[in-house]
């Protein structure tokens, strides 16, 4: 994206008399997560400036919505947040569902919250190794809890595979319940897969925070104020770190999450760590949502409406509707008008990763290049989302 | 504050058309005064948590702006919404009100072509800069190549 634009500083620093320098920070650095470009200003080793340069994943799928029928879109939703799959298809579901006032089975609901809070532990298993092998040799090598994270990942995308048949992008969901039923003794499998991440988690909180370098490079950096996180319009984790009890399966529950008893964690120091911790809790609130299912899943139908035969078999009644999941990454909506026929008029995707890294340019100026990686990475931005 | 007292104060402005079920509040103003209405939604609603800004195109009708804001504490949620006329591509910014709007103002001027005015830095930002045309405008057809891809 040639552009004669002077990067904007948002947030002025000081000139301190240093020369000033341009650096070019991707689009394919590895702590970039995905493709993504940072042009700093720097004055020595101080960011001055960011011009943050997205778009390189960027697919219209609001347009393609426009062009797909409310059964065909769902499996197309898993590609934008691809990390999180099962979250994004929630959204559009939900907003498909609301506007043709489709009731949704209990068992499917349940199912729902089920594979949502899986996808939290395995999406919180990529951020967590990803962003450590960020900070790389402070951390032992770098590398090593990278793989120990992928390990655990690997379980839960087993688990998906043996229901879903698929490991990343699922089609789980479809307008009116979910389209798989567990098989059997998945539940144990289930079970014990939750049982070893969550004597995992502990480890990996013994590791990293008896560690004097993981300690100095994220308490106190990235640091987000209350007011900066909610008018930018950051979510998820994020917000909850800059001290917002704002967790949408409270706040405004779906699926039934109103059934089950879960910590909302809540920090306020609004630096990388308090980001960490409150992901930490996750994992484990996450674990006792799933063992609350697995102990109470009603028996029924999984969904309300036939398997898929036609494209044109659900209709949707004029109208608007906003539904949205609290996704491992926060907020993921879908805005949907429809015009009574089978494909939205206009779908607008809200993507939480696009407005989390909206909040980069305000709060990197000020730190060292080397914080820009660790803060990057502790936002955890999933470009399929920014772009879509 | 609460979704009914909420309700009350946007009823006293006269050009406002509120409908909504609940704690989803959805308020359609005149253009003229959409500023004065995310203003009036940040600091007397309470509705602090800015969550997204996008547009509707209605083909002949013209362009819609919608702003979707949350007072987090309450909770209940405002919908705003402002129809822009036909064939109008200007709109008042809202990144002076919420920061979160730069970068979604950005967005709906790349697909729809609208002009914030007030914008400190309207530019593309998902397409290239010299993409022609604004692919989610309902005259964008899906199947034409559009440069830079013939």
């Amino acid at each position: 994206m040639a552009s004669e634009h002077v990067p904007l500083v948002v947030k002025h620093i000081d000139y301190t008399g240093a020369e000033r320098l341009t650096m070019n920070m991707g689009p394919q650095h590895p702590s970039a997560h995905g493709v993504f470009r940072a042009i700093l200003t720097l004055e020595g080793e101080t960011v001055v400036g960011v011009d943050a340069v997205i778009g390189y994943l960027h697919r219209c799928h609001e347009k393609l919505a426009e062009t797909l029928a409310y059964v065909q879109y769902p499996s197309i939703a898993s590609k934008t947040d691809y990390v999180a799959a099962m979250s994004s298809e929630l959204a559009y579901v939900m907003a498909a569902e609301r506007l043709a006032k489709i009731d949704v089975p209990k068992r499917a609901q349940y199912l729902r919250v089920l594979v949502g809070e899986l996808q939290r532990v395995a999406s919180h298993c990529l951020w967590l190794g990803t962003w450590c092998m960020d900070m790389g040799g402070a951390l032992g090598g770098g590398a090593t809890i990278f793989l120990y994270c992928i390990r655990e990942r690997e379980l839960v995308l087993d688990l998906f595979e043996s229901l879903t048949g698929a490991r990343l992008l699922y089609g789980f969901h479809q307008v009116g319940g979910v389209r798989y039923d567990m098989p059997d003794n998945w539940a144990s499998e289930c079970r014990s897969t939750v049982d070893l991440i969550e004597k995992r988690v502990l480890e990996y909180e013994e590791m990293l925070e008896g560690n004097a370098f993981f300690m100095m490079r994220t308490k106190g950096v990235g640091v987000i104020s209350r007011e900066l996180a909610l008018d930018v319009g950051i979510s998820g984790p994020l917000l909850r770190a800059s001290g917002v009890d704002c967790d949408l399966r409270r706040l405004a529950p779906y699926s039934s999450y109103e059934d089950f008893e879960f910590r909302v964690p809540v920090e306020t120091a609004g630096d990388c760590f308090a980001r960490y911790k409150v992901r930490m809790v996750e994992f484990r609130e996450s674990i006792r949502i799933v063992r609350q299912i697995l102990d109470g899943l009603p028996e029924g139908p999984i969904s309300s409406r036939p398997g898929v035969k036609a494209v044109a078999q659900v209709r949707v009644p004029k109208g608007e509707m906003y539904a949205r999941v609290e996704g491992p990454r926060g907020e993921v909506g879908c805005y949907l008008v429809g015009d009574g026929g089978p494909r939205p008029y206009r779908m607008k995707w809200r993507g939480a990763s696009f407005s989390n890294l909206a909040v980069l340019p305000h709060i990197i100026p000020g730190h060292s290049v080397a914080d820009v990686v660790a803060i990057m990475g502790s936002v955890d931005p999933v470009f399929g989302e920014v772009d879509r | 504050m609460d979704a009914a007292q909420a309700r009350a104060r946007l009823a006293e402005n006269p050009d406002a058309v509120i409908s909504g079920e609940g704690a989803a509040i959805v308020v359609t103003v005149p253009a003229s005064q959409w500023t004065m209405l995310a203003e009036f939604a940040k600091d007397s609603l309470g509705c602090t948590f800015f969550s997204f800004l996008s547009a509707v195109d209605w083909k002949e009708e013209g362009l819609e702006v919608v702003v979707w804001a949350d007072n987090i504490d309450a909770p209940f949620s405002l919908l705003m919404k402002t129809r822009l006329g036909a064939g109008v591509t200007t709109c008042a910014s809202l990144s002076r009100i919420f920061r979160g709007a730069a970068w979604m103002e950005r967005e709906a001027f790349d697909m729809f072509g609208i002009v914030f005015e007030g914008h400190p830095d309207l530019r593309r930002i998902l397409l290239d800069d010299d993409w022609v045309g604004h692919p989610l405008l309902k005259s964008y057809a899906v199947d034409t190549p559009y440069p830079p891809y013939r």
